[in-house]
């Protein structure tokens, strides 16, 4: 188990470097930079700033400054905010982007769960139709349609929540839903394939033949052995919600990280998408990290490896 | 010879979008206490499908209809809550693929206890230890260390032997075991065999012995039923069966098994053809179309199976097979 | 006397025992597929729609009526004089639900259509009162959406198909190569797709059009450069299972080089798999490039793509709702029959996976 650990350990710190390093240069390979689009400065002044963001500097120094500077947890200024950091940015924006894409991932697996699981058990049943809709419309209809459709509705017409903002209850509800329908759709085909195919399976039949009555059968052997997959579905799942909320942020106008990286990629402030994806990938590697180690616990062929 | 399973009439059908598949059509036999029966066919002769009906095993879309009596209860299509009282405690039944019959993700211990605990009410400690003596009986090596393990740390063999140390934990009276060494190395199946020879003489309980290999029937069955296309064609005790097969096929099957005291001109004979397509029986004699006797009878009229002697029967519209 | 056709009666009777194939076989259940048939007629629909488009003799998606902006459909149900009615009331709340965060191309776009604007000013000057019908109404300059929603499933569907396909040469090469080699080469091949795999995929698409800006073939490269790795894991494992079967032996025995094997035997004995994750992809890809263009950081103006019809629609949803409605509806069926369909090659080709 812990040498297991290890092992995704030292995978994960490359990718994370890797994350950094391709970010870094594909920022710098851009034609023109980040002063090129206002009005021409002075010579001096010019240079000057250059000076002052080491853009003077041989590529692999600013590369070097830009990582010892992250390990610090400094990802330099915004070329946009002049007056914050991009670390202030994602620190600010932060919060408010875990409280909405944590609700939303905790509701999607809860409803999730219990969909594909209902749906399991009595196929081709209401309950089985009602979950395979719910997950056609989250795999098939894309955020950016929903959310604007549930404003117009639920914020204009019926006037139940507010349209757009942040704090309070009320504010949450409709990007919550509107974040984790897809992953709600996503857990339901999962679960509902692999109860399915765990049900069929022969350990189920064995534990039949003994006369387990169907509870344990259900509960201590089948389910638990059908959230396998559903457990390495998670990393995937957290970066499909991150992505999720680039769209609901910009269009609830919640202000979170999401947002602000939509800003910053068309303002082309090179500064803060370098570090919103940066800061994302570290997050998507440690969810996966931690999927790993519940997979791990979950299924003894790993821990013993 | 009181019968610990009597089945009358059991038919077995699949409902699949291409139409119903007839996989066990009306068959009737009975097994006394103590006996050891063997069933041989080929795959999808049905062999299986009878005992996973009993089992109340089927898969979703099969249906079970006739009469199984078990101690003379009825069982077949017994509420699953009744059922879970015979299964597992009285009639026990163990499976082809070892590998994935045991649930990867508990302990051998976990396994075993839930059984005990559950039909004898036994505490954890209690039946800890009760697994273990069953473990030490089907020769398993350290068994109490071994008990905390997982299936997939014990290898092909050994995991058979933990199924069957499973199934014997509440002394069953009947114990079904289907292909029990189909899928072991040939050195391993020797020794799961000879176990169960052990077993059958020391427990005295009636075992069923689901199987193709006629090799295995030689070695421990009593009484032999030949299963072709979803009907018993041929019963008899095993010494007959081996000395003078009355049905064609049975005849057949053994003529493609490798002997010793026999000279084939070195040549195994096969029977021509394949199995009948399930869904769509012909008519008749369901092997009629690989049996070289047939006759035009045999178009016309399903044999019956009819008793042809003392303890034996076979459905065939030829008196005697030509020697 | 030999002749005499003795065993001829038998053979009559015998029933057809003829060896299904694996793809006579698929094509029976795909068949019986209802949800799968449904959703290849409505994509072949879809298709013929969007891309015979030019041929149909419609407007041109540029043709801009000035006397129609913003024009409802011609059987839109009005209400009322005052269009927005419901929307006055709750608006005095919260004024705005898009801010021009999204409008960041916005500027461009408007140059273009100025220079459009002049292009198109003499036919419109020429016919003032076109009164025709618009069956999706008009956008906010005048134009057929019903026309620019099928031009815009060209590019979305074009972008789809041509994406999926770099992802499905560079997933094939490498998972067949990696399957093939084996050993360390292997491993290193895998752990890389690893590592790309816990990538946040979007980031980076929208990095590559924030760096090398906003171009078509941009957007068909980095999006199949991104979705090539499932492909790869799927053709590596095809390719490990098959490498151990006999006839991969007997071709290697026989002398065929390893780079024949793999074109002659591995790659078209993938194929099953491999389909049904092509058809899989297509969806995803579009959704993707729907994604960047709604942002605004895909397809520029003056063509468009399901995406940015969906964003323009959301800037005018208020006042006009059916310009929100009809390219997220053209989006919603095509990705739903897609899923249809690869669903249902998927039960068909593979049946265990259901």
């Amino acid at each position: 188990m812990f040498r297991y650990f290890i092992r995704r350990l030292g995978g994960a710190i490359p990718t994370l470097f890797l994350i950094t390093a391709a970010s870094f240069f594909l920022m710098r390979l851009a034609p023109g930079g980040p002063f090129d689009k206002e009005r021409r400065l002075p010579r001096e002044i010019e240079e000057n700033l250059r000076r002052a963001y080491h853009l003077d500097e041989p590529l692999w120094r600013q590369f070097l400054r830009y990582l010892n500077g992250l390990l610090h947890g400094d990802m330099g200024p915004s070329f946009k905010y002049k007056d914050h950091s991009v670390a202030e940015l994602i620190a600010g924006g932060f919060p408010t982007s875990m409280q909405l894409g944590g609700a939303a991932i905790l509701l999607a697996l809860l409803i999730g769960l219990f969909l594909g699981i209902a749906a399991a058990f009595r196929q081709n049943s209401l309950v089985d139709y009602t979950a395979s809709g719910t997950s056609l419309v989250g795999i098939a209809i894309p955020s950016f349609v929903i959310a604007p459709i549930c404003t117009l509705v639920f914020g204009l017409y019926l006037g139940w929540t507010p349209v757009g903002g942040w704090g309070g209850f009320t504010h949450a509800i409709l990007p919550v839903v509107v974040l984790c329908l897809p992953v709600i759709a996503a857990v339901t085909r999962l679960i509902r394939a692999s109860m399915i195919e765990v049900l069929n399976s022969n350990f189920i039949r064995t534990a039949r033949a003994k006369g387990m009555p169907e509870r344990i059968t259900l509960t201590r052997h089948a389910i638990r052995a059908a959230l396998l997959p559903v457990v390495s579905y998670l990393g995937p799942a957290i970066a499909n919600t991150i992505t999720g909320s680039i769209i609901v942020e910009q269009i609830f106008s919640i202000p979170g990280i999401g947002r602000y990286f939509v800003q910053a990629a068309t303002d082309r402030d090179y500064t803060l998408v370098m570090g919103v994806t940066i800061f994302y990938g570290a997050i998507i590697i440690s969810c996966n990290l931690l999927a790993d180690l519940c997979y791990g616990f979950l299924d003894p062929k790993v821990r013993y490896d | 010879m009181d019968a610990v399973l009597s089945v009358a009439d059991l038919q077995t059908v699949f409902a699949t979008p291409e139409g119903d598949v007839h996989a066990v059509n009306g068959v009737s036999f009975t097994i006394g206490r103590g006996e050891t029966l063997g069933v041989v066919g080929e795959s999808g002769s049905g062999k299986s499908q009878i005992f996973m009906s009993i089992m109340g095993l089927l898969a979703r879309n099969g249906r079970a209809r006739g009469s199984v009596r078990f101690k003379g209860q009825e069982i077949l299509n017994l509420s699953l809550a009744k059922l879970n009282k015979i299964r597992g405690e009285k009639m026990a039944m163990i499976f082809q693929d070892p590998m994935t019959s045991l649930n990867p993700y508990l302990t051998v211990r976990r396994q075993m206890t839930e059984v005990l605990v559950e039909h004898r009410g036994m505490s954890e400690t209690q039946a800890q230890r009760e697994a273990v003596r069953l473990l030490e009986r089907v020769q398993i090596p350290e068994a109490g260390r071994r008990i905390g393990m997982y299936p997939h740390e014990f290898s092909g063999g050994m995991r058979q032997r933990v199924m069957i140390a499973m199934a014997l934990l509440c002394s069953p009276e009947l114990l079904i075991a289907d292909e029990p060494t189909t899928a072991l190395d040939v050195t391993v199946q020797a020794q799961i065999l000879e176990l169960l020879a052990e077993l059958k003489r020391d427990l005295g309980m009636a075992i069923v012995l689901i199987t193709h290999d006629l090799g295995v029937i030689a070695r421990l069955a009593d009484r032999v039923m030949v299963m072709y296309a979803g009907n018993i064609v041929e019963e008899a005790p095993v010494r007959d069966i081996f000395r003078s097969p009355q049905h064609p096929y049975t005849e057949g099957l053994l003529r493609s098994m490798p002997r010793l005291d026999e000279n084939h001109g070195g040549r195994l004979r096969v029977i021509p053809g394949q199995p009948p397509n399930l869904q769509n029986l012909p008519s008749g004699c369901s092997f009629r179309e690989r049996c070289s006797y047939a006759m035009e009878v045999c178009v016309t009229q399903v044999p019956r199976l009819e008793t042809i002697a003392t303890q034996r029967c076979k459905a065939c519209h030829l008196k005697r097979l030509p020697a | 006397m030999n002749v005499a056709p003795a065993p001829l009666p038998t053979i009559a009777v015998q029933p057809e025992i003829t060896g299904r194939s694996l793809w006579s076989d698929a094509r029976r259940r795909f068949l019986r597929n209802r949800a799968a048939i449904f959703g290849s007629i409505v994509l072949l629909i879809m298709a013929i729609g969007c891309f015979g488009a030019p041929y149909f003799g419609l407007r041109s998606p540029a043709e801009i009526n000035w006397d129609r902006i913003s024009a409802p459909p011609f059987w839109w149900p009005v209400p009322s004089e005052k269009a927005p009615g419901p929307a006055a009331a709750p608006q005095a709340e919260a004024p705005q639900v898009q801010d021009t965060d999204a409008a960041g191309g916005y500027d461009i776009s408007q140059f273009q259509q100025q220079q459009q604007e002049q292009e198109q000013a003499q036919p419109a000057a020429t016919a003032p009162a076109d009164t025709g019908r618009y069956w999706f109404g008009t956008d906010e300059n005048g134009r057929d959406l019903f026309v620019r929603t099928l031009y815009g499933g060209q590019v979305s569907i074009t972008v789809g198909l041509v994406a999926t396909f770099v992802s499905l040469v560079i997933g094939i090469m490498w998972g067949a190569a990696a399957g093939f080699a084996g050993g360390w080469l292997d491993g290193f091949m895998m752990r890389i797709v690893d590592i790309l795999y816990s990538l946040p995929f979007i980031f980076f698409v929208i990095m590559l059009t924030v760096v090398f800006g906003r171009h078509i073939v941009l957007i068909y490269v980095a999006i199949g450069a991104v979705s090539w790795l499932d492909m790869a894991r799927i053709v590596r494992g095809q390719t490990l299972s098959l490498k151990r079967k006999e006839f991969i032996e007997a071709a290697r025995a026989a002398g065929v080089s390893n780079w024949g094997i793999i074109r002659k035997h591995i790659i078209p004995n993938s194929l099953g798999p491999v389909i049904v994750y092509v058809m899989l992809t297509v969806p995803a890809v579009i959704l993707t490039e729907s994604f960047i263009s709604y942002l605004g950081m895909g397809v520029q103006e003056p063509q468009s793509s399901w995406g940015t019809l969906i964003a323009d629609g959301v800037h005018a949803m208020q006042v006009a709702p059916w310009q929100l409605l009809f390219p997220s509806l053209f989006l919603a069926i095509t990705l739903v029959c897609l899923n249809f369909l690869g669903d249902g090659l998927r039960d068909a080709l593979d049946p265990k996976d259901r």
